[in-house]
């Protein structure tokens, strides 16, 4: 019977140290892909390999299926599954374009990572600066980290001096909607179009 | 002049709340209010779109290159001049402060003020934040009737001032009636130094100075967006729901709700 006890307690002490030594901490994450993208901006090499070589990075850190539902809005429990299947492919073209692209414009920004600001299990806040250059001010960016794998985290949300680029989107996707009888053909075509040109 | 007045904030009230019909159907209400914020505020989006578009090229022709050459000045003028622009919208925050019940922060911006003006020779070095005087916050009419409950109303795109709701051009107009010292002084006051072409020019460098700081971003943005003016529109009322709640992250987008549900991985 103690010899039980104490292989279950060890047991349970390994199965702790293992899980906490493969949970990455969300200040962390944020630190390391920030890192990550800033060496491919200060890299020597053109503007398409460096958004390629950005559009792996969110690939592997933003939950852009997660994104996608949440930008299609109140729409998105009237779409099947097919129609969903397509959304979520058009919508990763989308994204991966419009995020990359944006990024490419800066040559080496430099973010530091802050603080953290757990809210439940499943997400944490992470508060970061980019910093101030000759010609822009210091600007706050609070990333939404959703944790339910501590294992895993992704990217949900980036807050730009307090605003939200998901919410944004969202409400940009729901303007093109209310425009076409909230049509959701509509959108696959401007999605589409975005992609392509 | 006093019915003019009287007849502007019933006019106010009017946009910016949302009134129930007797004879509605509470539950098409609710629907309608909880489907989406652009949806039900955005009641002139035809003219908007047509001023948004009015103002782009404005932007195209006049302030977007005027904002370039202001880049090309060297930063510590660019700087001494965003300092003395906020000094001066002190005059207004400060106000505001006393209105929203923000005594001590009256009090702070007060203070922040005397020295910029004194010590930081009319507000060209930003002493305050040298002594380790808290963050600056603008606080404006339209903020302070907010805070008070007022409802943003429909949104509108005004010419050549830009974004705005019914209730913030509401806090606009009390500006010109009386609630901006520096108007008052400058364009009804009896004096030789100020005027109101001083006035107008302090308000234009005001414009320049935020468009030549978000040169870039803008332009990443425009070019990154599949229907710009939706996305001006969502910035523009996030900004203003952040400013009025006085908080860093906006409380709406804090709402797990909306995420919750949507579990991918």
């Amino acid at each position: 019977m103690k010899n039980l006890v104490s292989f279950i307690l060890t047991l349970l002490i390994y199965i702790n140290i293992t899980e906490s030594s493969l949970a990455i901490s969300p200040d962390v994450f944020i630190q390391s892909t920030v890192n990550r993208a800033s060496q491919v901006l200060s890299k020597d090499i053109t503007k398409d390999e460096k958004i390629n070589q950005l559009k792996i990075i969110a690939k592997e850190t933003v939950d852009i299926k997660g994104v996608g539902f949440y930008s299609l809005g109140p729409i998105r429990k009237t779409l099947d599954k097919k129609e969903l299947n397509y959304y979520s492919n058009l919508f990763e073209k989308y994204f991966l374009k419009s995020f990359s692209s944006r990024l490419a414009e800066y040559t080496n920004p430099e973010i530091e990572v802050k603080t953290k600001e757990i809210l439940n299990k499943n997400y944490t806040i992470v508060n970061s600066i980019l910093v101030s250059t000759e010609n822009r001010p210091e600007i706050k960016i609070d990333w939404r980290v959703y944790t339910k794998n501590p294992d895993n985290p992704l990217i949900r949300d980036l807050i730009i001096e307090g605003l939200s680029l998901a919410r944004t989107q969202k409400e940009e996707f729901a303007s093109i909607l209310n425009s076409n009888d909230d049509n959701i053909e509509a959108l696959f075509k401007t999605l589409k179009e975005f992609s392509q040109n | 002049m006093k019915n003019l007045f009287k007849a502007f904030f019933i006019l106010i009230f009017i946009f910016s709340s949302n009134p129930a019909f007797a004879g509605s159907d509470g539950n098409i209400e609710l629907t309608k209010k909880n489907k989406k914020n652009q949806t039900t505020e955005d009641c002139f989006e035809s003219i908007n779109r047509a001023s948004f578009a009015f103002n782009q090229g404005l932007d195209k022709v006049i302030f977007k290159p005027i904002a370039k050459g202001y880049r090309k000045l060297p930063s510590p003028v660019r700087n001494g001049t965003s300092n003395v622009l906020d000094n001066l919208s002190n005059l207004i925050t400060i106000p505001n402060n006393v209105l929203q019940g923000d005594l001590k922060e009256a009090g702070t911006n007060s203070a922040r003020l005397v020295i910029n003006t004194t010590l930081g020779i009319f507000g060209i070095f930003d002493i305050a934040d040298v002594l380790g005087f808290p963050e600056y916050q603008k606080e404006d009419y339209g903020q302070t009737l907010g805070s008070w409950g007022l409802g943003h109303g429909c949104y509108l795109v005004l010419p050549v001032l830009g974004p705005s709701t019914v209730r913030d051009t509401a806090g606009m107009f009390v500006n010109v009636m009386g609630g901006d010292p520096y108007y008052r002084i400058s364009v009804n006051g009896n004096n030789e130094y100020l005027d109101g072409e001083l006035y107008a020019a302090t308000k234009m460098l005001s414009g320049i100075d935020f468009r030549a700081k978000n040169l870039e971003s803008l332009d990443n943005l425009e070019e990154n967006s599949m229907d710009f003016y939706a996305s001006v529109k969502s910035l523009y009322l996030q900004d203003r729901e952040r400013k009025i709640a006085n908080s860093k992250i906006n409380l709406e987008d804090m709402d797990e709700s909306d995420w919750e549900e949507i579990e991918t991985k």
